[in-house]
C-alpha cells in the first residue's frame, strides 16, 4: 500500500520525463499512450487507496497515512522530510485531479491530433499532474510549496503553448507574475508558521494549533498570507486578471488546469489549514467577503463577454469565489464539496466549447455561432447539461453543492445570502445567454464554417459524456440531510475537519427541513426567472439588433471592458514600474554602472600603453633590471 | 692544522659575485657575459663548499657536485644559443639583439 502511494505522483513524472526527453522521436500513437496511460495508472492507483481508506472506521485518527520518503532538510533541529500524507481530503483530491486529468488527456489525444508539439502538449501535461499529486499529498507546507510553484510553472508553459503568438506569451507572463505575487504572500506565511509552530509538517502543527485560543495576532497574520497565496492560484480579487487571458492555451489546458484542479488548489490550501483559519475570525470573514465580492464581480462582466472562453473563464473566477464564500462561513465540507463537483461540470462545459471551437475551425466568438444544436446534437446536449448543472438546476449535482454553500450562508448572515442569491442569478443568466446564442438560433458564421460543423470523434466525445454523467450524479456523494441523504462526504471528510468546527462554534442548528425547502424554492424560482429573461432577450429577437444599442449604454459598456480593471492595474502598477525602471536605467545603469566599467577597461588600457616602453628589447637593459630588482628585493627583506 | 676562518671566505666570494655581476652588467660582449654568469655560479659553489666544512656538513658539497653538472650543461646550451645567433647576425654583441619587443 505504502508503495502504491508513493508510486502515484511518480507515473506522471516518469511519463514526463519519456517524453519530455524523447521529445519529437516517439510516434504520436505511442505518445498518447504513455502520456494519459502514466495518469491512468495514478488514477487506478488513488482508487485502490480511497477504497483502502473507506475500509478504516471513520472518524478516528486511523485513516491518516504518513509516508516519509526521505529526510530532505535537517540542521539546527531543523527538519524537514520529504512525506506524503494520505487522508480524506487529499485522497477525494487525488480523485479529482488523476481521474478528471486522464479523461482530459484522453480528450487532448483527439483535440491535439494536427498541432506540431504533440509531444511536447502531453509532456507539459503529464508533469502538471506530478507537481499537481505533490501539492496535494505533501505532508507539509514545503511539500506543497513545491506543487504549488510547479503547477504555476506548467500552467506558464501551457498558456504560452502556441509561443510564436506573442499575445500568447504576453498572457502566460501575466498569469505567471500575478501569480507570483499571491505566492510571496504564501512563502511569508509558510515562514511566519515556521516561526511560531517550530515545524512544517501538518499534522504537527494542527495539533500545536489545537491548544490555541481564536484570534491571536499572530494567526490572523499568518492565515492572511497563506490566504494572499489563494488568492493569486484561485483567481480572486484583485488578483483575478490573469485567468480570463491565461484562456490563450489549449482548450484541454483551460480545462484542466485553469478550471478544474490548479485554481483549485488555493480552496484545497485552506481547506487543508482549516484549523489555523478556524483560529482567526478576522480571516474568515475577509475571505468570505472576498469570495462574494469575486462571484459577483466576474458573473457580472461574464453577461458581457463574448468569447466562449472568456464566459468560461469569468464564471470560473466566480465559482471559486462559492467556494471561499463558503470557505469563509466555515463550510470547509460545502466548499469541497462545490470544488468536487465543479471540477465536473466545468471540465465538461471547457470540454464541449473545446468541441465547438473544433467544429468552426478555431472561432471562439459566439456571435458568429448560433443555432449549433442542429449539427452538434451530442455536443449540444453535453452542453446543456453543464449549463443546468452550473446554474444549479436540481437534480444536476452543482444544485446540491451551490445549496450546501447557500445554506451555511443563510445560517450566518440573510443580507449575504441575498447577495449571493443574486449571483447565481447572473450565473444562470450568462450561462443561458452562452447556450442560447451558441446552439439555438440562427447560424451566423460564414458558408465555409457551416459546411465543416460536425460532432467531434470519438476519442473527444467519450470523455465528454463520461463528465457529462458525473456532473448529472455527483450530487449523490454528498446528498443533503432534508430530502433524505446519507451526506456521505461530511462524514467521509469529518476527521479532516473536527478540530476547526468544535473551534468555531459554528451554530450547530441547520435551519430546518421547512426553510431548506423554502431557500431552496427561492433560488430555484430565481434562476428560472434568469433563464426565462436570458431565453426572451436572446432567442426570441435577433441577438445583432441588439448589439448595436448595447455599447452606447453606460452599464454594458462598463462591462464588456470587464470594468476597466486590466487598464487600472496597467495605469496604477505597470506603468509606474517600467517608467521606474526606465529611469534606473538612464540613470543607475548608463550613467553610473556602465562608466564604472568603461572606467576600469580604459584605465588597463592607457596603463597598458604607457608601460609598453619598459619591454624595449634591449637584453643589457632586462640584465639590469633584474639586478636592480635582484637588489631591491634584498633591501626590502634584510634592511627593512 | 690552521683553517683560513670562515670570514674570508665570505669576503672572497661576495667579491668574486660582484665582479661577476658587474660583468654581466658591462659587457657587450654575449660570450663575457656567459662567463661572468659562470663567475657568478663558481663564486657560489665555493662558499657552499666553505660552509659545509665549516659545518662538518657533507650535504653542501653534494649539492655542489650537482650545481656543476647542471652548470656545465647549461653553458653548452648558452653556448650553442650564442652559435646560433653567431651564424644568423655575424656578431655576438647583445646590443643588436633588439627585435624581440612590443
Amino acid at each position: 500500500m505504502d508503495l502504491l502511494i508513493t508510486l502515484i505522483p511518480f507515473f506522471p513524472l516518469l511519463g514526463f520525463l519519456i517524453l519530455g526527453l524523447g521529445f519529437d522521436r516517439i510516434p504520436k500513437k505511442l505518445t498518447s499512450i504513455i502520456g494519459s496511460g502514466t495518469v491512468f495508472l495514478s488514477f487506478a492507483s488513488s482508487i485502490i487507496i480511497f477504497f483502502h481508506l473507506l475500509s478504516k472506521p471513520v472518524l478516528t485518527t486511523s485513516n491518516q497515512i504518513v509516508i516519509d520518503l526521505f529526510n530532505w532538510i535537517s540542521f539546527h533541529g531543523f527538519t524537514v522530510s520529504f512525506s506524503f500524507l494520505i487522508d480524506p481530503l487529499s485522497v477525494v483530491m487525488l480523485l479529482i485531479v488523476t481521474g478528471v486529468g486522464f479523461l482530459i488527456h484522453i480528450y487532448s489525444i483527439g483535440y491535439m491530433k494536427d498541432d506540431p508539439g504533440y509531444n511536447r502538449f502531453f509532456a507539459y501535461m503529464n508533469l502538471f499532474i506530478f507537481f499537481m499529486l505533490l501539492l496535494v499529498m505533501g505532508s507539509g507546507y514545503l511539500t506543497m510549496f513545491i506543487g504549488w510553484e510547479g503547477v504555476g510553472l506548467c500552467s506558464y508553459l501551457l498558456i504560452g503553448f502556441w509561443f510564436k503568438n506573442q499575445e500568447f506569451n504576453n498572457a502566460a507572463k501575466k498569469a505567471f507574475i500575478m501569480n507570483r505575487i499571491g505566492d510571496l504572500g504564501f512563502l511569508l506565511g509558510i515562514f511566519l508558521i515556521f516561526l511560531t509552530f517550530g515545524s512544517l509538517d501538518y499534522l504537527d502543527i494542527f495539533s500545536r494549533a489545537q491548544g490555541m485560543h481564536p484570534g491571536m495576532s499572530v494567526m490572523t497574520a499568518i492565515t492572511l498570507l497563506l490566504f494572499a497565496g489563494a488568492v493569486g492560484k484561485s483567481a480572486q480579487i484583485p488578483l483575478y486578471t490573469w485567468l480570463p487571458d491565461a484562456m490563450a492555451g489549449p482548450t484541454p489546458v483551460s480545462a484542466l488546469i485553469h478550471a478544474a484542479t490548479m485554481v483549485a488548489a488555493g480552496v484545497y490550501m485552506v481547506a487543508r489549514s482549516n484549523i489555523l483559519f478556524a483560529l482567526a475570525p478576522v480571516t474568515l470573514v475577509i475571505i468570505a467577503v472576498t469570495g462574494l465580492a469575486t462571484a459577483l464581480f466576474a458573473a457580472s462582466i461574464a453577461i458581457y463577454q463574448n468569447d466562449i472562453k472568456k464566459i468560461l473563464a469569468y464564471s470560473t473566477i466566480s465559482q471559486l469565489g462559492y467556494m471561499f464564500l463558503g470557505l469563509g462561513m466555515g463550510a470547509f465540507t460545502g466548499a469541497m464539496f462545490h470544488l468536487i463537483t465543479h471540477a465536473f461540470f466545468k471540465a465538461l462545459l471547457f470540454l464541449a466549447a473545446g468541441s465547438v471551437i473544433h467544429a468552426m475551425g478555431g472561432e471562439q466568438d459566439i456571435r458568429k455561432m448560433g443555432g449549433l444544436s442542429s449539427s452538434l446534437k451530442k455536443t449540444m446536449w453535453i452542453f446543456l447539461i453543464g449549463t443546468l448543472t452550473i446554474a444549479g438546476i436540481p437534480p444536476f449535482s452543482g444544485f446540491f453543492s451551490k445549496d450546501e454553500i447557500l445554506s451555511a450562508v443563510f445560517i450566518q448572515s440573510i443580507p449575504l445570502w441575498i447577495i449571493a442569491v443574486a449571483g447565481v442569478m447572473m450565473t444562470a443568466f450568462y450561462m443561458f445567454r452562452l447556450f442560447f446564442l451558441t446552439f439555438k438560433g440562427k447560424f451566423r458564421g460564414s458558408e465555409e464554417q457551416k459546411q465543416h460543423l460536425h460532432d467531434s470523434p470519438q476519442v473527444m466525445m467519450i470523455p465528454l459524456m463520461i463528465l457529462a454523467v458525473l456532473s448529472f450524479i455527483g450530487g449523490v456523494i454528498n446528498l443533503p440531510a432534508f430530502i433524505g441523504g446519507p451526506a456521505w462526504l461530511y462524514s467521509f471528510l469529518a476527521p479532516v475537519f473536527a478540530g476547526s468546527v468544535s473551534l468555531m462554534k459554528v451554530p450547530a442548528i441547520t435551519p430546518g427541513p421547512v426553510i431548506e425547502w423554502l431557500l431552496t424554492g427561492i433560488s430555484l424560482v430565481c434562476v428560472g426567472i434568469m433563464i426565462f429573461f436570458a431565453w426572451s432577450r436572446f432567442l426570441k429577437r435577433e441577438p445583432e439588433i441588439r448589439e448595436a444599442r448595447v455599447q452606447k449604454a453606460f452599464l454594458p459598456r462598463l462591462l464588456s471592458h470587464k470594468y476597466y480593471i486590466d487598464e487600472l492595474y496597467d495605469v496604477l502598477f505597470v506603468r509606474p514600474l517600467l517608467s521606474l525602471s526606465r529611469g534606473f536605467h538612464e540613470i543607475i545603469e548608463k550613467r553610473i554602472i556602465d562608466k564604472l566599467f568603461d572606467g576600469i577597461g580604459n584605465l588597463v588600457i592607457r596603463a597598458g600603453n604607457t608601460i609598453r616602453y619598459l619591454q624595449n628589447g634591449h637584453v643589457g637593459f632586462y640584465v639590469f633590471m633584474m639586478v636592480a630588482g635582484i637588489i631591491a628585493i634584498l633591501f626590502f627583506n634584510l634592511v627593512l | 692544522m690552521e683553517f683560513i676562518p670562515i670570514g674570508y671566505y665570505l669576503f672572497f666570494c661576495t667579491a668574486l659575485f660582484c665582479i661577476g655581476v658587474t660583468g654581466v652588467l658591462i659587457k657587450r660582449n654575449a660570450l663575457m657575459i656567459l662567463m661572468s654568469v659562470e663567475l657568478m655560479i663558481n663564486s657560489i659553489n665555493l662558499l657552499l663548499a666553505a660552509f659545509s666544512t665549516y659545518l662538518n656538513d657533507p650535504a653542501g658539497q653534494i649539492f655542489v657536485f650537482f650545481i656543476m653538472v647542471v652548470a656545465a650543461a647549461e653553458v653548452a646550451i648558452g653556448l650553442a644559443i650564442i652559435v646560433v645567433i653567431y651564424r644568423t647576425t655575424h656578431s655576438i654583441d647583445i646590443d643588436i639583439l633588439n627585435k624581440l619587443k612590443w
